[in-house]
């Protein structure tokens, strides 16, 4: 089993409203959405041709990228258009305490990074 | 010359004296009417309820009607009774006046039903322009308002208050709701839409009791239910003011009873109106009333001859949003019903044929083909022909040539890389029946748009079901056309795009919607709305354009093309502290500084001192210009100096879509304004002004809106387009298309012929936007969000 860990990222009002904002953590670029009821974090790269993802649209719980408006889910990172498109983008279980989102990344061995638990694209 | 008295200063009272005087003219006028105020418009008392008129808007005939036409005009004094052997009207205020001829145009009242306590403060009827003033004073938000009646005059009233910030509720005595116009599944559909924008809706309910000591506290209903009320509009229905009919002995009904020539059984004594009853039926509508003036207003003046039959009754709820439409007898007895619903989309459409004829519609959440059914229905057209036609327009004739023609292996969509082997399969495998469905997977005609008139046609030819897109509507999120949108934005003076979404959409949006929502709002409020970054695409949070590698571009502002040198030093010298990839002089007569990070954009903008040229946003671009007078032999007019001065007028401000704008000297056109969407052209002693040119995806010489001789003259002129366009062109909206789509003369029309009042208008609404316009660079030294240009900083790192 691989275990998880929780990392501290930002306070939840440094995200506004249906946006995101992008962070670096170890390797990884994360995109964070801020969801009004709860907060989402993706891979910041769109599987198209790596577009910010955090820079995109949201629209209800998927971000529209914006360099040519793929439509990413944010709760699976799934790409929903264009339709049959099989690629996916890796998610992050969060949650939010004391005002602070915290993110869980997982660690194989030391500093390497892979999937999160609800993550169902596991080929990246 | 004879002395005409009208009792009644309303709608069908009024309408029928300006037909009488259309005659040669054979009476002294006096025209008594109890209210206070001059004829109005009945119908529009929803509108000053809902907000969108003030009570002056809906003034019918000012007082300088009545001067002008010498008329007396009697305001506030009801006339109590008549004796029709003397020839009198006797007045509240004891005038007695005498009449060769009698005119009752009493309109009718609204019906009280038997509720105990309808006399408590806080119980209003919904009739005149004074109940409608009294209800404005109490209505308000968190206001708890129940409308009696579900009629088009109850919801009306509902949504009108509910517009005012009531909580509403609406209770109807019958099952369904209108049931006067629908039938029970248009009523059901009717209901889901009012509950749809939040008014509460409860059926097959009798309403015994106002309740409360003085002052309505809430009304109780015959299941025992009592909800709590500040506010009780009864909309009962309405009964024809028949009281001095029957003082003057005329044979009276439920209305006072007319013939065809519209003569009562009194030779001296005439009606018109809601008041009358014409073949056994009272019409509650204005359209019947304003015929029957014209037949009366001809028998009243000597000039018999003239018959009116009857009128074909139709009904329009004016709640904007929810479209209701129905005309004729929709009855099914002894008719065909040819039906359409779809419980999703919320549209209901009913038509019934007798003998191959359309009698009666029905239609709700889609009134688009209302006129088409009025029309059979007037006419009495043959349907035989068009029998598998009748709720949708039939096919055209050979479509399909074109693409039978085309190889399979041939490109439709150039941009995206689609060709016409992907869309047949697209459309066998994936069941694409509609050109949303095409662009949703495929994403062919997603690009510049160019190939949508083949993929249609496409479509048509291969798709088993093809449906035209029903309406153009903005998005699924918010199914509306522009046109309905900005009404609805302005009526509803609604100043976010999240509540936008809420009352009229999905909750959600996406990103088509959310930006033509933020545009709408930014214009209709003239930049007096609530601003909200989410609902925009990236380069309007940031104010630069971004491009491949999430890197942006950075473009100043070059007024006209003109710099100077420390400006040059400035843009070498930031180029070079930010690692700029590439500094490139763009097609538009400016510079470029392409390839730099996010959270640089705030420094730069501070080094270079520049406004924002607007790059990156449907946005006032550049005014382009030539050397014009100052230095070239050809020049006839001062272009660069002009050029720069609409550059100013208009800079910082959002459009539909770019726009982009070109001035010269000459004729010789350096500067290309016959292709720009805006254009000055210098002529000897007088400017031509150009719009909608094109040298883009398409190309399109400019169309002449007009020649002035001055230079304020022409930056007038530009003013006026540059501010209509805004207005009325749809989001993402070329001026090539705008201009084409209305046409140059009603844009003519509209702008430079438009009256005074009009232009000015379009002036001023231009000067407000612009005074609250801002160089959004200014945004780096104080952003609207501390991590608007700068990634996040997390607080933790992995061990
Ligand atoms: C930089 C520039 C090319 C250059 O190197 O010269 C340019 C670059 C882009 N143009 Fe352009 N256009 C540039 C002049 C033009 C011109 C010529 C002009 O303005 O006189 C045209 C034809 C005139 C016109 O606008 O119709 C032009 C027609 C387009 C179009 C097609 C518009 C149309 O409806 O026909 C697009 C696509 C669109 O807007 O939907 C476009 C879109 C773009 C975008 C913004 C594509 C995008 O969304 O990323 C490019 C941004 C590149 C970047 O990363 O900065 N660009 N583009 C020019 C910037 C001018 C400026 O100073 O602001
Ligand atoms: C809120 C509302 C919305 C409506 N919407 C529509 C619509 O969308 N489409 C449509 O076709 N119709 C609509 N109607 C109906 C339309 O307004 C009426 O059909 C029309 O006004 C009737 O005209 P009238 O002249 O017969 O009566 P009125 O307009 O009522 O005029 C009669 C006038 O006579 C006065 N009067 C009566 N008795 C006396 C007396 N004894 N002495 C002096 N004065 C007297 C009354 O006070 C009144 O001012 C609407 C009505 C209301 C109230
Ligand atoms: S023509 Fe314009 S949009 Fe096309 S690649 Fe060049 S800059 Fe980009
Ligand atoms: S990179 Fe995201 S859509 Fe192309």
């Amino acid at each position: 089993m691989i275990e998880g860990r929780w990392v501290r990222v930002t306070e939840c009002d440094n995200i506004p409203p249906r946006e995101g904002r992008a962070a670096r953590i170890g390797d990884r670029e994360l995109a964070i959405f801020n969801l009004g009821d709860r907060f989402l974090a993706v891979d910041n790269r769109c599987p198209h041709r790596g577009g910010p993802l955090c820079d995109g649209i949201v629209a209800g719980t998927a971000v529209v990228c914006p360099l040519h408006a793929w439509k990413v889910s944010l709760e699976t990172g799934a790409v929903e258009r264009p339709a049959n498109t099989s690629a996916c983008i890796r998610t992050y279980a969060t949650r939010v305490e004391a005002g602070v989102v915290i993110v869980e990344l997982q660690l194989r061995a030391v500093g390497e990074l892979t999937t999160g638990a609800l993550n169902r694209c596991t080929d990246t | 010359m004879k002395t005409l008295v009208v009792v009644g200063n309303g709608m069908a009272g009024v309408a029928c004296v300006e037909q009488i005087l259309k005659y040669e003219r054979c009476f002294d006028i006096t025209i008594f009417g109890d209210e206070t105020h001059v004829n109005y418009s009945r119908i529009l008392l929803s509108s000053v309820l809902a907000g969108e008129l003030a009570p002056d808007d809906i003034t019918l005939n000012p007082l300088e009607w009545y001067q002008r036409n010498d008329i007396r005009l009697r305001l506030g004094v009801r006339i109590g009774d008549v004796d029709a052997e003397r020839k009198t009207v006797t007045g509240d205020d004891g005038s007695v006046t005498s009449y060769d001829t009698l005119l009752l145009a009493t309109g009718s009242s609204a019906f009280m039903p038997p509720i105990e306590g309808l006399d408590k403060d806080g119980v209003f009827a919904f009739r005149t322009l004074e109940d409608t003033r009294k209800l404005l004073q109490r209505a308000g938000s968190g206001v708890k308002a129940v409308v009696i009646g579900g009629g088009l005059l109850g919801l009306e009233a509902a949504r009108g208050l509910q517009v005012q910030g009531c909580n509403v509720t609406v209770v109807h005595l019958m099952a369904t709701l209108m049931e006067r116009q629908l039938d029970p599944d248009g009523g059901y559909y009717l209901a889901g839409k009012m509950e749809d924008l939040g008014i509460r809706v409860l059926l097959g309910r009798t309403t015994t009791t106002v309740v409360g000591s003085d002052r309505a506290e809430g009304v109780a209903l015959d299941d025992g239910t009592v909800l709590e009320a500040d506010l009780v509009v009864v909309a009962a229905g309405i009964r024809p003011n028949v009281q001095l009919a029957d003082k003057a002995g005329l044979a009276v009904n439920r209305g006072i009873v007319v013939n065809d020539q519209m003569e009562t059984s009194d030779p001296d004594i005439f009606a018109i109106g809601e008041c009358v009853e014409h073949r056994g039926v009272c019409y509650g509508l204005v359209a019947p009333l304003l015929e029957q003036g014209k037949v009366l207003a001809a028998t009243i003046t000597g000039n018999k001859g003239p018959v009116y039959t009857g009128t074909l009754q139709a009904a329009k709820l004016k709640i904007m949003g929810v479209d209701v439409f129905s005309a004729g007898d929709w009855s099914e007895q002894n008719a065909e019903p040819v039906r359409y619903e779809d419980r999703a989309l919320g549209v209901y459409k009913k038509l019934t044929v007798r003998d191959g004829k359309l009698v009666g519609a029905i239609l709700v959440g889609d009134t688009s083909d209302s006129h088409r059914y009025m029309d059979w229905l007037r006419t009495g057209a043959d349907l035989t022909d068009r029998r598998r036609h009748l709720l949708f327009p039939p096919p055209a004739a050979d479509g399909g040539l074109d693409i039978a023609e085309m190889a399979d292996s041939a490109t439709v969509c150039g941009c995206v890389g689609v060709t016409k082997n992907a869309i047949i399969q697209a459309i066998h495998e994936k069941g694409v029946n509609t050109l949303s469905q095409l662009k949703e997977t495929t994403r062919a005609s997603t690009g510049c748009g160019s190939c949508t008139g083949l993929c249609q046609a496409l479509l048509k030819a291969v798709a088993p079901e093809f449906e035209e897109d029903t309406k153009k509507v903005l998005c699924g999120c918010v199914p509306f056309s522009q046109d309905n949108l900005r009404e609805i934005l302005r009526s509803q003076r609604l100043k976010s795009v999240q509540e936008v979404l809420d009352i009229y959409g999905n909750g959600l949006g996406c990103e088509v919607c959310k930006p033509a929502l933020s545009y709408m709002l930014d214009m209709l409020w003239c930049g007096d709305h609530d601003e909200d970054r989410s609902a925009r695409f990236i380069n309007d949070r940031v104010h630069a354009n971004i491009q491949k590698d999430g890197m942006f571009s950075v473009v100043p502002r070059i007024r006209g093309g003109v710099t100077t040198p420390d400006e040059l030093r400035r843009i070498a010298n930031a180029a070079e502290k930010y690692h700029v990839r590439m500094v490139k002089i763009t097609g538009s007569q400016r510079i470029d500084l392409l390839g730099v990070k996010k959270e640089d954009l705030p420094k730069i903008w501070a080094d270079l001192g520049m406004p924002s040229g607007q790059a990156y946003t449907k946005g006032v671009r550049m005014v382009k210009t030539c050397v014009g007078t100052d230095f070239c032999r050809f020049g006839v007019q001062d272009s660069t100096s002009a050029g720069i001065e609409m550059e100013r007028r208009f800079e910082h401000l959002y459009t539909p879509h770019k726009v982009k704008m070109g001035s010269v000297g000459c004729p010789r056109n350096c500067a290309e304004a016959t292709v720009k969407d805006i254009g000055l052209v210098g002529q000897e002693g007088s400017w031509q002004v150009v719009v909608g040119g094109a040298a883009g995806k398409s190309v399109r010489k400019a169309d002449l809106l007009i020649t002035v001789e001055t230079t304020e003259a022409a930056l007038q002129a530009a003013e006026l387009f540059f501010q209509y366009y805004r207005e009325h062109g749809n989001y993402l909206e070329r001026t090539y298309d705008f201009v084409v789509r209305l046409g140059i003369d009603k844009v003519r029309k509209d702008t430079v012929y438009a009256p005074d009042a009009v232009r000015q208008g379009l002036l001023d609404r231009l000067q407000k936007s612009k005074a609250r316009a801002r160089d959004a660079w200014q945004e780096g030294q104080a952003p609207v969000h501390r991590t608007q240009f700068i990634p996040l900083q997390p607080i933790e790192q992995l061990a």
